[in-house]
């Protein structure tokens, strides 16, 4: 497709970057880019190709207007923020940057002809090709729980309408009511997320609901930050949060969302008041349909550059890609974006890609005065991607009030500035 | 085992090298930079500039950014919450030239 065909479809797309589409045509692009996907892991290697080379032709495939974070999205269950609050919009991106935003979805990608199909049918042509995908749920890994089960019982484990639910939900809640959390086995996105929920439904129902109990039933034995969180449970909630891990029958097995009830692998029922299940995951469909990911479902990359195995000129980052050690994060998303934007600059340039470093700060708020983290630094040693000896780790234990104060306000501070490095200011 | 040095050595010359890179491409020594740095725009802010909680670094004296970074990483500095365990991660010549980037970052 010529650029002048791609113009005409944007402006039928009423895509919002049709002004800044007129510089890039008049000079010449240096090259296409085409991201996929305008979340944390996505919307960040769309603004830094661009800071790398104003001359590439960027186009952000991304079908809604705002994007509402996993991160965070915790705190407006708990009430410490609003939904407006996690929303993020691409005015910044198309402005100040230059990258055109098409709102559409990505249908298919033949990465031989090096195209992408979005809804309506066009098709984008790309050089190079960086997906940001996210995850989507494996509806029926988990018996009984599908797309209509998540109705029901919803997951909220990817931010917006669900999270929303789960929120109504909560509020309608009768005091004495249990919420019972279902937690997956790994991998999945966010690995501390479901222990920092149940502290912000606690939160909530400490503030509201004081008879009410939280339950975790877990697919795990161990967690992220687990002794952490198992402290703060107990210094600031009490008995309120019970875990129940796979040895001592947490597993869930059978999902009822009808009767909101739950079974486990050794028949052991448990009925809830509200219940929220974090469901199997997978890479995000497109990622499967352009024959991305292996059996499991996520996408395998080339450590140094995040470019797929499976096909050229396709790179894949975020909660999608297989990037252990490093955890599947916003923060790592973000991280993984931007190198994955210098190796594709310097790809298109006939240069090696440069040698790659990503850190990972992940904080979890266990009351709106309690904050704690996880931090580590990743290079590439041997061909494969290793935590830098010697760095990172959690926060320390038994850690005074005043140092739990300051993670939680810097989780805050975090969050600022990770939305404004990813979308802008707007 | 630490991320290369060999592209972020010669980056007093960085600016001039931009000139003779083709088509607005940033060369190699300063594009391993921004690798580099790309970390530190998560907490920071994009080129430094938080406004939030999180201290701003971009525009910064090179020189009490680099005391700081070292400090950090040291372990000598009390009440730190992150930083030590971030900073561990870099080598002291790696601190010295992220020092030099951020302090050269424009002010918004």
């Amino acid at each position: 497709m010529h650029r002048i065909d791609r113009r005409t479809m944007l402006a039928r797309l009423g895509a919002s970057g049709a002004l800044a589409l007129a510089p890039s045509i008049a000079r010449g692009a240096a090259g296409r880019g085409v991201v996929v996907g305008g979340g944390v892991g996505g919307a960040p290697p769309a603004k830094y190709l661009k800071r790398f080379d104003p001359a590439l032709d960027v186009t952000l495939v991304e079908p809604a207007a705002r994007f509402y974070t996993c991160p965070f999205s915790n705190l407006v269950l708990g009430g410490l923020r609003d939904m407006a609050s996690i929303g993020h919009g691409y005015d910044e991106l198309v402005s100040r940057y230059g990258v055109t935003h098409v709102r559409v979805s990505a249908e298919a990608i033949d990465t031989a002809a090096k195209t992408v199909t979005v809804s309506g049918g066009e098709k984008l042509e790309y050089d190079r090709l960086l997906l940001s995908p996210g995850i989507d749920i494996k509806w029926g890994a988990l018996a009984g729980y599908d797309m209509a089960a998540a109705e029901k019982a919803p997951h909220a484990w990817k931010a917006g309408a669900q999270t929303e639910l789960l929120r109504r939900q909560l509020e309608a809640m009768e005091d004495g009511g249990v919420f019972v959390l279902v937690a997956p086995e790994n991998p999945f996105r966010c690995p501390p997320g479901p222990y920092e929920r149940a502290c912000m439904v606690a939160h909530y129902f400490k503030t509201h609901k004081t008879r009410s109990k939280v339950l975790i039933l877990d697919a795990k034995d161990r967690f992220s930050k687990q002794p952490l969180f198992m402290q703060g449970w107990q210094q600031v909630y009490g008995d309120m949060i019970e875990w129940v891990p796979i040895s001592k029958d947490g597993k869930v097995v059978r999902v009822d969302a009808n009767a909101r009830e739950v079974e486990t692998e050794f028949g052991t029922r448990h009925k809830a008041a509200v219940l929220n299940v974090v469901p199997p995951q997978k890479a995000g469909n497109i990622a499967a349909a352009a024959g991305l990911v292996d059996e499991a479902g996520w996408a395998p990359v080339e450590p140094r550059t995040f470019e797929s195995t499976l096909a050229p000129d396709v790179y894949v980052v975020g909660d999608a890609s297989i990037a252990a050690p490093m955890p599947k994060s916003g923060f790592c998303a973000n991280s993984q974006g931007k190198v994955a934007a210098a190796a594709i600059v310097a790809s298109l340039a006939g240069r090696e890609a440069p040698q790659p470093s990503w850190a990972n700060t992940c904080y979890s708020t266990i009351a709106p005065d309690y904050g704690i983290s996880v931090a580590g630094v990743y290079a590439i040693a041997e061909g494969k991607i290793v935590q830098v000896p010697g760095s990172g780790g959690v926060s320390p234990m038994d850690a005074s009030a005043e140092f739990r104060k300051l993670e939680a306000e810097y989780a805050v501070g975090w969050y600022e500035s990770i939305a404004s490095d990813t979308w802008g200011t707007a | 085992m630490r991320p290369g040095l060999s592209g972020t050595r010669a980056l007093a010359g960085a600016a001039l090298l931009m000139l003779g890179a083709p088509s607005g491409t940033l060369a190699e020594d300063a594009l391993q930079l921004e690798v580099l740095a790309a970390s530190c725009a998560n907490c920071h802010g994009t080129d430094g500039n938080s406004s939030g909680a999180i201290p701003r670094i971009g525009g910064r004296p090179q020189a009490a950014l680099a005391r700081q970074l070292r400090a950090f990483k040291a372990g000598t500095v009390e009440g730190i919450t992150v930083m030590t365990r971030i900073a561990k991660g870099y080598s002291d010549e790696q601190l010295d030239t992220l020092a030099r980037h951020f302090a050269e970052r424009p002010r918004p």
